[in-house]
């Protein structure tokens, strides 16, 4: 049956990385790093994939993971909305793993990748524009040679500029294939773009007959990149569940802080109402997100939980934050506030792994309701 | 600690008993509440194992599959899913025993004498009078938007019994009876033609103290175990995917496809998103209370069934085009209930309005999601420590 609660487990995962986070990934702390040559905060990170075994949750322990599921990563995805921390958790865990964990895990190269990303100590990124949707078609804009090497541009790439190793989805001679390159190869050009988001960055990947392995052939190669993309899909909606309770959360806080025309703010009923839809949004987002996650984990119904979440908490994150900014009044408009942060989170997952209206337009055959 | 096997094996016993084929309905459902079989979570002798409420659906199932007759949830709701959690929880042990079983073998039926024409949303301002006469109080006033009075026996009562306190203090809960010399039910036509909802007159109306809920003057403690009690039986509905008003207008879709439009195809897809969000909220709801843990949902819940009961109900009407401007009938009736899917679009769209003020506005649940889960401040109220008969009204 269909669990759409949090087991113990999953709580006391989610109170060792909140616990982190709230130590390391402080507002402040955040906003002053954004303009720094290091965006990304690599040390918050080996702790979080290392020290908490966050990064290897969905690989199985045979291949150096801790053998959870989908529900588990959720918890860390949703924490990550909250905190808006500075790491490569999505192209890292999420992305690089699924694609990896989805080709054949019998080859050696695969399993002794996926174990070092699962212990946190190479940092992985799958080459798709961030905006990527499932179901696409398999990109073309890198071809493999027949020699192995592999060349091609791809844009907006998730996380590219801190990853060391890249999953590339190539066309060859024979057809779709997945490809491994070390980031440091000759050839190998990662140009970080100036992203709308500040703390997960994309970059444009430029590959010139650069030496690649290849780690899925024409068989399997676009069933485990859209496997890759579906995951992150589903599982981007718990980020966004977490983007949307951090903005209820703080705005609460705040109106009941502030007093205007001598009254907390928080007690004037127009501004309450808005706060309760922002509450009613966030049990949905809530319900839908915890249902994408265990139907990841479990298998079935996959398809539809996943176009449900995307379409439901990417604007409801959209508009939580928004509302986090007005209800903060000019406070809510300034650098020094966090609200900004997750604005840019939340507007740029909206667009991560395929919009509202193209989830929605997928579901429309899944569910019988044809244009 | 009762099992699943446990229960199979009375559901076993019981169908053994009284096979369904050969057994009135009635004398089934009496065997199967004094089996404890009825609602599992209710203590034993009450028509319950004090089982785990999740547990229920085992027996409702095995029942069902073996074809045994059930109770018509809708035409009992109220009593369900109202008066009888309110009797649990505040009745005396002769309450219990008078009141429960003929409550869910449908043998009495129940309505709710809550509202007033000076006391919707402000619950609390209610004028209803009771006034102690011996063992009998004597109860005086006007009641509205009753749905269902025409058929009750029975009804859970708010009255005031001290004018001289602050509203919330001198309230009393009362269990009264339909049918007793001064109670007058009067149809009230509603903007769908018929009339599910009742004005009922109280003119010294006589109910023994024993039929008195609570203490006296703690009437607003127990009208709030009623009212929560309301928010979760309608937020905590199980509905199936593609169900409720949206899975009509989706039916309407699938089969007329020249009805389609780019624009209502967004527009409903929207809404099945919505729907389906909701069913695993309503349902997220129910795994936390077989959890024993009730969420706070319930209100929300409500607010947005109410809005999306609205859109879709609207959204199938501009649908069918030149068939949204008909309307089936507009003869008075009275109905044994809502039912939603018994009549047309029409029908759909105008009682759907009912849905964001029947059993809380939708103003009044988000004041109380603000205030109550949030834990915003209330507005300044100016009736809180003034004597009810000296508020303004």
């Amino acid at each position: 049956m269909t669990d759409l609660l949090y087991s113990e487990v999953e709580e006391d995962l989610r109170a060792s990385v909140r616990a982190l986070f709230s130590d390391r990934a402080e507002p402040a702390a955040l906003i002053a790093r954004t303009e720094t040559a290091e965006p990304y905060d690599l040390k918050l990170w080996r702790t979080l994939a290392a020290d908490l075994g966050a990064a290897g949750l969905a690989v199985p322990e045979a291949l150096g993971g801790h053998g959870a599921s989908a529900r588990e990563v959720a918890v860390v995805m949703e924490e990550l909305g909250r905190s808006v921390a500075p790491v490569p958790y999505l192209g890292s865990a999420v992305l690089a793993t699924s694609a990896l964990l989805a080709a054949d895990t019998s080859q050696a190269e695969v399993a002794e990748t996926l174990g070092k990303l699962a212990a946190g100590t190479l940092i992985g990124a799958l080459a798709v524009p961030l905006s990527a949707a499932p179901g696409a078609e398999f990109p073309s804009t890198v071809a493999a040679a027949a020699d192995g090497t592999v060349s091609g541009r791809v844009r907006s790439v998730a996380d590219a500029s801190v990853a060391e190793l890249i999953v590339v989805p190539a066309v060859g001679p024979d057809g779709p294939g997945l490809y491994t390159v070390d980031a440091s190869a000759a050839g190998v050009t990662v140009a970080e773009a100036i992203s709308l988001d500040l703390t997960r960055r994309i970059a444009d990947v430029t590959l010139e007959k650069v030496a690649a392995k290849r780690v899925a052939g024409p068989s399997v190669a676009a069933s485990a990149l859209d496997t890759a993309l579906v995951t992150a899909a589903g599982l981007l909606a718990s980020e966004q569940l977490g983007i949307a309770e951090w903005a209820l959360t703080e705005t609460v806080r705040y109106l009941k802080e502030r007093y205007q025309f001598g009254r907390q703010v928080g007690s004037f009923q127009s501004l309450k109402h808005r706060l309760a839809n922002l509450y009613t949004d966030l049990i949905n987002a809530r319900a839908t997100a915890r249902y994408a996650a265990d139907c990841l984990a479990s298998g079935d119904d996959i398809a539809i939980a996943v176009a449900v979440a995307q379409a439901r908490n990417s604007p409801i994150a959209v508009h939580a934050a928004e509302e986090a900014i007005q209800l903060h009044g000019g406070i809510g408009m300034t650098w020094e506030h966090p609200a900004h942060l997750y604005l840019k989170r939340a507007k740029s997952d909206e667009i991560a792994f395929g919009t509202p209206g193209r989830h929605r337009a997928a579901l429309a055959p899944l569910i019988d309701l044809p244009a | 600690m009762t099992t699943v096997d446990d229960l199979k094996r009375r559901v076993a016993d019981l169908l053994a008993a009284y096979p369904p084929e050969s057994t009135p309905r009635q004398d089934f459902l009496d065997a199967r509440f004094d089996a404890g079989l009825a609602w599992i979570h209710f203590p034993e002798g009450l028509g319950g194992l004090s089982a785990p409420r999740s547990l229920q659906s085992v027996v409702d199932k095995e029942l069902a599959a073996a074809g045994a007759p059930d109770n018509d949830k809708r035409r009992i709701g109220i009593g369900l899913g109202m008066a009888a959690p309110t009797i649990l929880a505040f009745g005396t042990p002769e309450q219990h025993q008078r009141f429960l079983r003929p409550l869910w073998t449908e043998r009495e039926v129940w309505c709710q004498l809550f509202s007033e024409p000076g006391a919707g949303s402000d619950l609390a301002a209610l004028g209803t009078r009771a006034v102690r006469d011996g063992d009998d109080w004597v109860v005086t006033g006007q009641k509205v938007w009753t749905s269902g009075a025409h058929k009750s026996q029975w009804a859970i009562l708010v009255t005031r019994t001290d004018p001289d306190v602050p509203k919330h203090r001198g309230m009393t809960y009362f269990l009264c009876d339909m049918t007793a010399p001064g109670v007058e039910v009067r149809p009230l036509r509603q903007i769908t033609g018929e009339a599910e909802f009742n004005e009922v007159f109280l003119s010294e109306v006589r109910i023994p103290d024993a039929h008195r809920l609570g203490a006296v003057g703690e009437g607003w403690k127990v009208a709030q175990t009623t009212l929560m009690n309301e928010r979760v039986a309608i937020g905590g509905t199980e509905f199936p995917r593609d169900g409720g008003m949206v899975g009509v207008v989706a039916e309407t879709w699938r089969e007329r496809p020249e009805l389609r439009t780019s624009e209502l195809h967004d527009r409903l897809l929207k809404l099945w998103v919505e729907g389906e969000s909701l069913r695993l909220v309503s349902s997220r709801l129910r795994q936390q209370l077989a959890a024993g843990a009730p969420g706070p949902e319930g209100s929300a819940v409500k607010v947005a069934f109410s809005e999306l009961n609205q859109a879709a109900s609207g959204l199938e009407i501009e649908l069918l085009g030149d068939e949204g401007l008909r309307y089936d009938d507009w003869t008075m009736r009275r109905p044994d209930g809502v039912n939603f899917l018994g009549r047309e679009a029409g029908y759909r769209y105008l009682r759907a309005k009912g849905n964001s003020i029947e059993g809380g506005t939708s103003e009044i649940l988000r004041n109380i999601i603000a205030e109550r889960v949030l834990g915003l401040p209330s507005e300044p109220r100016i009736d809180k420590d003034v004597a009810w008969k000296d508020l303004p009204r």
